[in-house]
């Protein structure tokens, strides 16, 4: 087998660019750490780094532009392997429309290297400034110097939580700042700052790499954090969703002979959707057919919670409810949700909380102080008293919901039944 | 009443059947970024698969699936519009590095973050040209739990055989909806068998050999992998444009068309002598059946086609329309997506159109239409 990573010593890179540099010596790094060319899977993306993948004998994945810390992620996760090495290779302008996946690779610390090649400007596209051009540093959108700092990408890698974060200038022989970058369990980042030799070298004529560095306040140097690499846990108990779903008998009988659609609604908070579920179940247990959903504010806590329920002795298909058959309203929030469609009710029935005000409605009106029985029992409290009342489903199809559903040890059962009389 | 011992009778909502259908049928990884309606699927898949990872946004999202598929998992994840815009980009990479996935893009009202809790049908015409190229990307589109099941199924059987991610489309009031069902109705779900290649001769990762080439994943050491999400070669090494780059580019674009030999999904309700037909997908389907139920009852005459594969279309669709004197699209939108996607800008005069926002369509709606001489 081939042991070279590389298949060719010369490189796609303008003259004098560091991406020649950073290339040759990550690659001569890995061997020299052992790395066959399969044990590596460079993940690069779209900038002059990107155009290495084609003289790689190692795998390689060549993604979108910025993109390649997540890729490269996403390949981490999946490679269940530590004699395995992902290297990212990106830019400074992938870094900045990727900034985030370099911060939760990090944050994770998962095991991979990214190589940034920071050049200071995007050379691919005619060196336009990036978000980690140094204040002052001329490029051709920014002829007179950036006005603004770039990022510290290596104090952002070493905060999120890099195992290893390292800045090196690329000139010279870097390549065992490589080999301690690669042989970090974990993250780790090794920053390679260099001049595009088309933009950066002839709009920032005579400046040096190690005084831009210092002039914008940066150092070279390692950022530790000690802490363990990134380790995938499997969620070995994984749940079969549908066997063991309780499973209703239809074991008690309804008066239904056509589809009858039921609004109940109140306060978040009180049970109402539990209550909705029960009110359902005990459907299904009376043999028919039924749906069930629910609508609250995106606050969840606080104002309305409605639930919609159809109930039918034959196959439901359409379970939309504009103007219901029946309306249980234990709240003013519930009345205030509802009072549009209420209104709207030519027939039916309408069983409210005696507190509130009987609102302007044809349906008949049936008054009842749920609330007495504890704000938080109003909702299962109504559901009972509307099965009472209508015997549309048995009110011991509803208990008996109430008893396998293990709702009863929350709930004053004997209380309730006291109240209601049955 | 008689217990029946042939009902396995149970109160569940359309996400759990999508979510545990796909985990028997391989789908072994979700990658989770919260988003109303989406929520339950995300819950659900917490719970199922073997692997779950809360991403930081909708772009990671499909990057993470993008890596773990090139590692041989089946990812999935379900998001609406909001995220799924963010998503597409990534998703273009996935086609056109050829890995399987599967997105669950459940509707809801737009434009924008339009309306996070109101079920909607807008998306219809974003997935029908959200490959650059116009290259058509699957889309199966679930109607009642029956498909939840089956589809989600027939989802991971096409992004593991095709290579490619597919578009399980449904909506707000599909997803969170719970209804009673009978779990015997439920068929068996298969586990998608995975293929890789297994020869000795060197591995062209897109092989033009067949339409779909073989895969390897990135955690074997016999073979180099290249994959690439620029226009590529055989090898997977980017090229401008030369022949064989642009001819595997358009070999994805048939490749896809493909899917519809095997994979063309609707059903179609046909009583002899109707001259009237409705077309529906997704969540408008339910009123389209009660309307058709209670025309019949009535004495007339109408046809009812559930469109199940969108994306590809089936010329079959166009070849029902066409025998119908009157033809009435219903759709959760304001401007008949389907009807575009059918027949372009270009409708016949006979199509009708019954369609609305922020509320659902009523059976009554749509019988009002077939009515309406």
């Amino acid at each position: 087998m081939n042991k070279n990573l590389l298949n060719t010593s010369s490189l796609p890179y303008c003259k004098g660019c560091g991406h020649d540099i950073i290339a040759k010596q990550s690659i001569k790094a890995l061997e020299s750490l052992g790395y066959l060319p399969l044990d590596v899977i460079f993940v690069t993306d779209i900038g002059c780094h990107g155009i290495i993948d084609k003289c790689l004998n190692t795998h390689t994945v060549h993604g979108l532009h910025g993109r390649s810390p997540a890729l490269g992620a996403g390949v981490s996760f999946g490679i269940d392997n530590p004699d395995k090495k992902i290297i990212v290779f990106i830019g400074d302008g992938g870094a900045t429309i990727g900034l985030q996946h370099i911060m939760e690779a990090a944050r994770l610390n998962l095991n991979m290297t990214v190589v940034l090649h920071n050049n200071y400007l995007y050379g691919m596209t005619g060196g336009q400034t990036s978000g980690l051009t140094p204040k002052g540093f001329a490029t051709t959108t920014s002829n007179e110097g950036n006005p603004f700092s770039g990022y510290d990408i290596c104090q952002l890698s070493h905060t999120a939580g890099a195992s290893y974060t390292s800045r090196v200038i690329g000139i010279g022989d870097i390549t065992d700042d490589f080999v301690k970058a690669f042989k970090i369990k974990g993250f780790s980042l090794i920053e390679v700052v260099e001049i595009c030799p088309s933009y950066g070298v002839k709009l920032n004529p005579k400046r040096k790499l190690a005084e831009i560095v210092e002039s914008s306040g940066r150092k070279t140097g390692v950022w530790i954090n000690k802490k363990p690499a990134y380790k995938l846990h499997n969620n070995k108990n994984t749940d079969d969703l549908i066997s063991k779903l309780p499973v209703i008998n239809d074991n008690f009988e309804h008066s239904l002979t056509k589809p009858t659609s039921i609004v109940l609604s109140g306060s978040a908070g009180e049970g109402l959707q539990l209550a909705a579920t029960v009110l359902a179940k005990s459907g299904i247990k009376s043999g028919l057919d039924v749906t069930q959903k629910g609508s609250y504010p995106v606050t969840v806590g606080v104002g309305f919670s409605t639930a919609e329920i159809n109930l039918s002795p034959k196959t439901i298909y359409f379970h939309g409810i504009n103007i219901p058959d029946i309306v249980i309203i234990t709240s003013k929030d519930g009345l205030n949700h509802n009072l549009k469609r209420i209104n709207k009710m030519e027939k039916g029935i309408l069983f409210i909380d005696s507190s509130l005000d009987s609102p302007t409605t044809k349906a008949e009106i049936i008054k009842y102080d749920f609330r007495s029985l504890g704000a938080k029992n109003a909702a299962l409290a109504s559901v009972l008293f509307f099965a009472k009342k209508t015997n549309i489903i048995n009110y011991k199809a509803i208990f008996n919901i109430i008893e396998e559903e293990k709702i009863d040890k929350k709930v004053p059962i004997d209380k309730i039944k006291k109240e209601l009389h049955i | 009443m008689q217990e029946k011992d042939n009902n396995k009778n149970v109160l569940i909502d359309g996400s759990r059947l999508i979510i545990e259908s796909l985990a028997r049928a391989g789908a072994d990884t979700f990658i989770g970024y919260p988003i109303t309606p989406a929520n339950l699927l995300y819950s659900y898949g917490r719970q199922r698969m073997s692997t779950m990872l809360s991403a930081p946004d909708e772009i990671t999202t499909v990057q993470w699936m993008a890596g773990l598929a090139s590692t041989g998992k089946i990812p999935v994840t379900a998001t609406s519009f909001p995220g799924f815009a963010l998503m597409i980009e990534s998703i273009n990479m996935a086609y056109m590095m050829e890995l399987p996935m599967v997105i669950v893009l459940v509707q809801r009202l737009g434009p924008a973050t339009g309306t996070a809790t109101c079920g909607a049908q807008g998306d219809l015409m974003l997935l029908n040209g959200m490959i650059s190229g116009g290259h058509p990307s699957p889309v199966l589109a679930t109607s009642n739990f029956k498909d939840c099941w089956e589809l989600s199924e027939k989802a991971v059987n096409i992004a593991v055989k095709y290579r490619t991610p597919v578009v399980l489309l449904t909506s707000k009031e599909e997803v969170m909806t719970q209804k009673s069902f009978n779990l015997n109705d439920l068929k068996n779900i298969k586990t998608v068998e995975k293929e890789y290649f297994d020869k000795d001769c060197v591995y062209k990762p897109y092989s033009n050999k067949t339409m779909v080439p073989e895969f390897l994943s990135l955690n074997q050491n016999k073979h180099q992998i290249r994959i690439n999400a620029s226009t590529h070669d055989q090898f997977g090494i980017l090229q401008h444009s030369t022949e064989d780059a642009l001819n595997n580019t358009i070999r994805l674009e048939n490749k896809i068309n493909n899917i519809i030999n095997e994979y063309s999904f609707f059903e179609y309700d046909k009583q002899e002598g109707a001259n009237k037909l409705i077309v529906s997908y997704g969540i408008t389907s339910a009123a389209a059946i009660d309307a058709v139920n209670k025309l019949r009852k009535t004495g007339s005459k109408v046809n009812l086609l559930i469109a199940k594969t969108l994306i590809p279309l089936s010329a079959k669709y166009k070849d029902i329309i066409e025998k119908y004197q009157k033809v009435i699209f219903v759709e959760e939108s304001i401007n008949n997506q389907l009807g575009r996607l059918i027949f372009g800008i270009d409708r016949p005069k006979n199509m009708k159109f019954v369609g609305g926002i922020g509320k659902m369509i009523t059976p009554e709606k749509i019988i009002k239409e077939v009515e309406n001489e």
